[in-house]
């Protein structure tokens, strides 16, 4: 388990999925960007296995378009509630191929 | 759409199809509500399927079901960064028909019992997201709301075999949130490599498989496993780990995934292949504490919705076939006797889980999760030393056994005392027992 296995782009990993994305209607919202501001844990950007969240200086970005939909972000964000989490709209979102 | 059904299931998952298939079946009028472009575009599984769950519903299946392979060979590795220690089980006994555990790839397999749910006469309608139970004034559910026009569907019974998230289920109150505790996330990648390199891989023959289960060091000390099973001419290869644990941890899964891969003991079984999709998936292992309410006047709850997942044995589709199968079976007996779908009646799909081993395996297991979650030595410090033992009493230096085995004792009371070492060993006692 060297270090080398590490340095993997998890867009490299989502490149192989298949999505149709709903344009313009992401289906999870961080609520309140200024908590996100003040988190100190941000575990968000560790824990999401399609790295969909980017830690900023003052915020938090969130982009769902390689979204899992695996619940983890909501899950997780204890102190303060604050993802907003729905699935797509119908036939939106990853379609597993092999799943 | 202003008809009435008497059965809305939404989710085609495992359970949901089981519980629609079951209701069709018997000729009750079944609506079955899914989001993915078709059933099983969005459900995610190891994943292997365990036959007597299904048998129960659709006794036939492995004559059109597609299967990968019926497995033949259990290997339980427990793993350091170099190294693993390894049980293999193996016998001619799992290779003669009916088989009894298969490896299944989830969107081959939906399909086809989706097919099977249309067949028994169920209206499936999928790129259907549901957004809201619909009530009556005193809380009894009605029915559900959809995301399309006139989105308002009525119906005398809804099963809510809608995952492990259930936004359904928590909107309404029937669960609370789920606590990272009580969750584990898995992601994992199928890799592509021809039929004959896997067999000659895995020591294997035409429709046989093996599966490898993995703990140890390849975890980080979080509460989890990793796994590889073999298909016909792909591998799933994938780790999980608790919820809770990922949140101290500072890396990804993916990355925890990509160590996996490139420990030396796995690397070789998957070079070559072709990956082709990256999943993750959330698994509800709370246990027999963490399973809610699942009936209600109008709804019942079957499948992960239920947190019904037995961690310990790595089982969750035949719990899930098997609730949904109940859940069925229950509105049928109601309906027949023509009694209403009340909280009240409804209380027999609770009582028969308990008479079922859904219950019984999830209760004799029910306190293991937090014994392990508190005691991470089983998961970090026993399989180093393991594999550290293994290492040492296996290479030959001329040293001679007895000191060696002495070492191997010092090790094990450097990194645990005696009374830690017997307080252990009971703790699991009482766990498994």
């Amino acid at each position: 388990m060297s270090d080398k296995a590490v340095s993997i782009k998890v867009e490299d990993k989502l490149y192989q999925n298949r999505y149709l994305v709903d344009a313009e209607r992401p289906h999870i919202q961080i609520k309140d960007e200024a908590l996100c501001a003040s988190c100190t844990t941000r575990q968000c950007t560790v824990c999401c296995p399609a790295g969909c969240y980017e830690g900023a200086a003052d915020k938090v970005v969130l982009t769902t378009d390689g979204c899992l939909e695996c619940g983890t972000c909501r899950v997780i964000c204890t102190t303060h509630r604050n993802v907003e989490w729905e699935y797509p709209r119908g036939g939106y979102g990853i379609q597993f191929k092999f799943g | 759409m202003s008809e009435k059904f008497d059965v809305i299931v939404v989710g085609a998952g495992a359970s949901g199809n089981a519980a629609a298939y079951t209701l069709a079946k018997s000729g009750l009028k079944v609506l079955q509500l899914e989001r993915g472009e078709t059933s099983g575009a969005k459900n995610v599984q190891g994943a292997i399927l365990y036959a007597d769950a299904l048998e129960r519903i659709i006794p036939d299946f492995r004559e059109e079901a597609p299967l990968e392979r019926h497995i033949i060979e259990q290997r339980m590795w427990v793993m350091d960064e170099r190294s693993y220690v390894g049980s293999h089980f193996r016998s001619d006994d799992f290779n003669k028909p009916p088989y009894n555990r298969y490896t299944i790839i989830r969107a081959k397999f939906d399909k086809w019992f989706s097919d099977k749910v249309k067949e028994a006469g169920a209206l499936v309608i999928c790129e259907t997201t549901v957004k809201t139970l619909l009530r009556d004034d005193a809380g009894k559910v009605i029915g559900v709301e959809v995301d399309r026009i006139d989105g308002k569907i009525y119906a005398d019974l809804v099963i809510l075999a809608d995952g492990v998230n259930s936004t359904l289920a928590r909107k309404a109150g029937f669960r609370p949130e789920l606590d990272p505790k009580h969750v584990a996330l898995a992601v994992k990648e199928i890799h592509f490599l021809p039929k004959d390199v896997i067999e000659s891989r895995f020591n294997i023959q035409d429709e046989e498989g093996v599966v490898i289960e993995m703990m140890g060091k390849i975890t980080h000390g979080m509460m989890g496993t990793g796994f590889l099973y073999t298909n016909s001419d792909s591998i799933s290869v994938g780790v999980g780990c608790l919820l809770s644990d990922f949140m101290t941890q500072k890396i990804t899964p993916y990355q925890l995934l990509e160590q996996l891969k490139a420990h030396p003991s796995v690397a070789p079984m998957l070079e070559g292949g072709e990956m082709k999709e990256y999943a993750a998936h959330l698994i509800p292992e709370g246990g027999y504490h963490a399973i809610p309410q699942i009936y209600g006047d109008g709804w019942m709850i079957v499948g992960d919705s239920g947190m019904f997942v037995n961690a310990v044995h790595r089982e969750g589709s035949n719990l899930a076939m098997t609730t949904g199968r109940i859940a069925a079976e229950t509105a049928i007996e109601l309906g027949r006797a023509g009694k209403a779908m009340s909280a009240a009646n409804l209380a027999l799909y609770r009582k028969r889980l308990d008479d079922s081993f859904v219950i019984k395996d999830l209760k004799k297991y029910k306190d293991l999760p937090e014994l392990l979650d508190n005691n991470k030595q089983f998961l970090t410090t026993y399989p180093e030393l393991l594999n550290r033992s293994a290492y040492a009493m296996l290479k030959v230096d001329g040293e001679d056994k007895r000191s060696k085995q002495k070492d191997i004792y010092r090790g094990f009371r450097a990194e645990r005392s005696l009374f830690g070492l017997l307080g252990d060993a009971y703790k699991l006692w009482r766990a498994f027992r």
